[in-house]
């Protein structure tokens, strides 16, 4: 069950949103994000949707795939909805024993879903189509600047590709050790909350175990690869802006225009 | 019948365009005191196929009895299903996680909801069944040697007092030395506690010199279910499955084509040994 | 001198205890001389906890002697400024096929080595190409490694090594998570680049149809060296070999039992043709 998660993993296929240059899509991602917190009415949104379905479309990445992505968030999706839908004061239209449900909350109950939705799927169409390593690598490249500083940019980049490439090992490892202690007797299931946490320890003790060797497997084969250090690294895939890159830029560019144009003029419905 | 499968079919992913068939239409019966060996390769589907007999995994076709009742039927009690059936893992020392061995080993009786004089003396019968001395009772299992660490993991299932016990490769990495001792124990299991063995073997060698049984597993179908013998008689068969009989069968079978007149169904070291032994003595007197 | 040369070589490790004063000094390895001739296969055998990984470590100065010197290519390990070429000289493939791939796509793995010695982008595709050739992998090499068998894996972790341009490699029991077509597979690679490329291979293993492959072996136990030979020269010493908890392939103890018995066959038999022939006689054309 754990293995269907599929936020922040990579599909392969050949897309020219694959072969955007990795820097472009961390910007653009970061854009879009801000774009759904700057947009709003009726036109806004229709951008957004407009935005992002041109992108899934560009990708090649089956929307099943996402959706199926999504599934897993579901969850903090519908707190955070029922969050706003509750809590958010204003004209109360509906009210039941200490709940009230106001127009501004079902307002801002659709507004946060479709935010969360379009920033999960907008998001995890970048890393759908960039592996890991070359997020890294743009990362990397773009927070540069920050070595003049003595920042660790070149470490804490390796930290975290290395992380991505284990996240899928250690859900499987979570989910053989659940199963084994299951076989056990153990439950993870029943109980109240602080019975619950306890009956975790049977599993997060092996599991934190098991990712501290493999950690000191990895240093040790790292070692063994010559590994020390970013000082005197060459790149397989070094990046270089293309064409299409800077076309994407433009694009990028006209995008959040318009989105702080509709910030400034937009209204209407919503 | 202790165990049984009807008509078990196992589908990943169903209903979507990613559903693959791990196990399709599987009739097994398994009596008490059975030593079953389970080969295939990876990805046969063998693995599917245990975690179906103590309800890890639900089939999507088909039934699962234990003791002749459903195991899926409602209500049906799952705790006690496993308590009966012991599935060890493949690996099974990554599960551990207690600060001393035998407070390890009494995490199944605990669950089993035992007094804790039963949990602990459960728990001391079944660490000395695997062979671990009483010096180690105390210490971390973290401290253990890999094969120590792998008989303390065995002994935290064998203390739930199962009927069965499934193992998945217990011997997997360890040297020839830790391999025989794990084996031996386990065959004593059987022998003197009359529990009935599933093990899950990569190794021709080892089923055929333990288990009485052979059930090969190919493609989530069950390709032979014999004796290791019989099984092996149809070592060509095996081969292009990606599977191999033990050397001795090769070994019998190219000595009777060269005109030695021995058995080709001997699997094991001794046995072949007595029919060289013979056919040679045959072969002089002639 | 060999490219492979160790004298006196000793290596100690602090076991911690509760205490500081409970620390313990344990000698892992101890006064182990090798000498590894350019181009030939060597494998190490010894049971769990021999000894036989920490010499692996040495050979590529993963570890520093406590005693003694080792040498690769002419170069003293303890040397600091040869570290990264000692590395690159003597490959190390280790035992658990995920914890040594580091990067999320095959080929960029393979790329890995040749980045970190500042190799220039052009000249590290060449070498990734190569490699993922020479291992027959090159049709695998988009796809992320958790998608991949234990055995493909370690070809992946091979040709990482073999990007590196290396004179040797070392397999730190590499195929002991392997199922049986797995270690053939890691097996047939590494001798493959043996023979077409005369790279010197040292394979730490237990299991004994690895080592008749080899030239030359070293038996390990408790930190020393205790045999050393052809393989025939070592199996054919079936009780010594036992005595240090270690097996043989079964044709040879086959071999060795009937010869117990009185038949009539040379020492040391490996294969299952030589057995044939021996109690056969050589095969005549018909």
């Amino acid at each position: 069950m754990l293995r269907e998660i599929t936020i922040g993993q990579y599909y392969p296929a050949d897309s020219i949103l694959h072969k955007l240059d990795p820097r472009v899509k961390f910007l653009g991602t970061i854009v879009y994000i801000v774009s759904l917190f700057l947009v709003k009415g009726f036109a806004g949104y229709a951008l957004a949707t407009v935005w992002l379905a041109a992108l899934i479309i560009l990708s090649k990445v089956p929307f099943k795939f996402m959706v199926k992505g999504m599934r897993t968030i579901f969850f903090v999706l519908i707190i955070t909805m029922l969050f706003n839908l509750f809590l958010t004061p204003g004209e109360t239209i509906w009210s039941f024993w200490i709940l009230k449900v106001s127009k501004e909350g079902i307002i801002q109950a659709v507004r946060m879903g479709i935010r969360l939705t379009y920033l999960v799927i907008g998001s995890s169409l970048m890393t759908l189509t960039t592996t890991p390593n070359q997020l890294t690598d743009a990362m990397e490249s773009l927070f540069s600047p920050l070595k003049v500083v003595h920042a660790p940019v070149h470490e804490i980049s390796m930290m975290m590709s290395i992380a991505l490439r284990f996240i899928p090992i250690l859900m499987e490892e979570t989910d053989k050790i659940m199963k084994a202690q299951i076989a056990r007797g153990a439950d993870f299931e029943s109980g109240n909350f602080i019975n619950r946490i306890r009956n975790m320890v049977p599993l997060l003790v092996p599991l934190f175990i098991s990712a501290f060797r493999r950690a000191n497997d990895l240093a040790l084969a790292m070692e063994a690869r010559c590994y020390h250090g970013g000082e005197g690294r060459t790149q397989m895939k070094p990046l270089h802006y293309a064409g299409r890159d800077y076309v994407a830029f433009v694009l990028l560019a006209a995008f959040l225009a318009a989105c702080i144009v509709l910030h400034i003029f937009g209204g209407g419905w919503i | 019948m202790l165990l049984e499968l009807k008509n078990v079919s196992y589908t990943y992913n169903k209903d979507t365009s990613f559903a693959v068939n791990a196990l399709e239409n599987i009739n097994l019966q398994i009596s008490e005191g059975e030593f079953v060996g389970v080969i295939g390769h990876t990805g046969s589907g063998k693995s599917t196929l245990i975690q179906h007999f103590n309800g890890l995994m639900k089939p999507t076709d088909g039934q699962v009895l234990y003791m002749g009742e459903d195991i899926w039927q409602e209500k049906y009690d799952l705790q006690a299903l496993r308590s009966g059936v012991g599935l060890v893992f493949q690996y099974p020392e990554n599960q551990l996680f207690e600060t001393d061995v035998l407070t390890d080993v009494m995490f199944g009786p605990k669950n089993q909801k035992l007094s804790p004089e039963e949990c602990r003396e459960r728990a001391v019968n079944a660490l000395r069944r695997v062979g671990l001395k009483d010096k180690y009772f105390t210490a971390s299992p973290f401290d253990l040697s890999g094969g120590q660490k792998r008989r303390v993991a065995i002994a935290g299932v064998l203390a739930m007092n199962p009927k069965v016990l499934i193992l998945d490769e217990p011997t997997a990495g360890l040297d020839p030395h830790g391999r025989d001792e794990i084996l031996g124990q386990i065959r004593k299991l059987r022998d003197e506690m009359g529990i009935t063995i599933i093990l899950v073997s990569h190794s021709m060698e080892d089923v055929a010199e333990y288990a009485d049984r052979l059930i090969v597993v190919n493609d989530g179908k069950i390709a032979f279910d014999d004796t290791p013998k019989a099984v092996f008689a149809h070592y060509k068969e095996l081969e292009a499955m990606g599977l191999a009989a033990p050397q001795i069968t090769y070994l019998m079978h190219e000595l009777k084509e060269r005109g030695l007149d021995v058995d080709i169904n001997a699997v094991t070291v001794s046995e072949a040994k007595k029919s060289i032994e013979k056919a040679l003595a045959g072969r002089k007197k002639h | 001198m060999g490219i492979i040369k160790a004298i006196k070589l000793g290596f100690d490790y602090i076991k911690y205890g509760e205490d500081d004063k409970d620390n313990e000094k344990v000698r892992a390895i101890d006064g182990i001389d090798i000498d590894v001739e350019k181009g030939s296969v060597i494998a190490i055998l010894g049971h769990n906890g021999s000894g036989k990984s920490t010499l692996a470590k040495h050979i590529n100065a993963l570890l520093l002697p406590s005693e003694g010197t080792m040498w690769v290519d002419g170069m003293d390990t303890k040397g600091e400024e040869d570290i990264w070429k000692i590395r690159q000289k003597a490959g190390m493939v280790f035992q658990n096929p995920d914890n040594q791939i580091v990067a999320s796509v095959v080929e960029e793995d393979v790329g890995f080595g040749p980045e970190n010695i500042g190799v220039p982008t052009k000249e590290i595709w060449e070498r990734v190409d190569q490699a993922l050739e020479r291992v027959g992998m090159t049709k695998h090499r988009k796809k992320s490694p958790n998608r991949l068998s234990g055995g493909q894996k370690q070809r992946v972790a091979i040709a990482g090594v073999v990007a590196m341009r290396p004179d040797c490699i070392v397999l730190d029991e590499s195929t002991a998570m392997l199922d049986p077509n797995g270690r053939k597979d890691v097996l047939d690679t590494v001798l493959d680049l043996n023979r077409k490329e005369g790279v010197t291979v040292i394979m730490i293993t237990h299991y004994m149809e690895e080592v008749t492959r080899a030239d030359f072996v070293y038996v390990m136990d408790s930190g020393k060296i205790v045999m050393q030979g052809t393989p025939r020269e070592i199996f054919s010493q079936v009780e010594k070999l036992k005595s240090f908890h270690l097996d043989v392939p079964q044709i040879t103890e086959l071999a060795y039992e009937l010869k117990k018995d009185g038949v009539d066959l040379p020492d040391g038999i490996l294969t299952r043709d030589e057995l044939v022939s021996a109690l056969c006689g050589e095969r005549t054309e018909e």
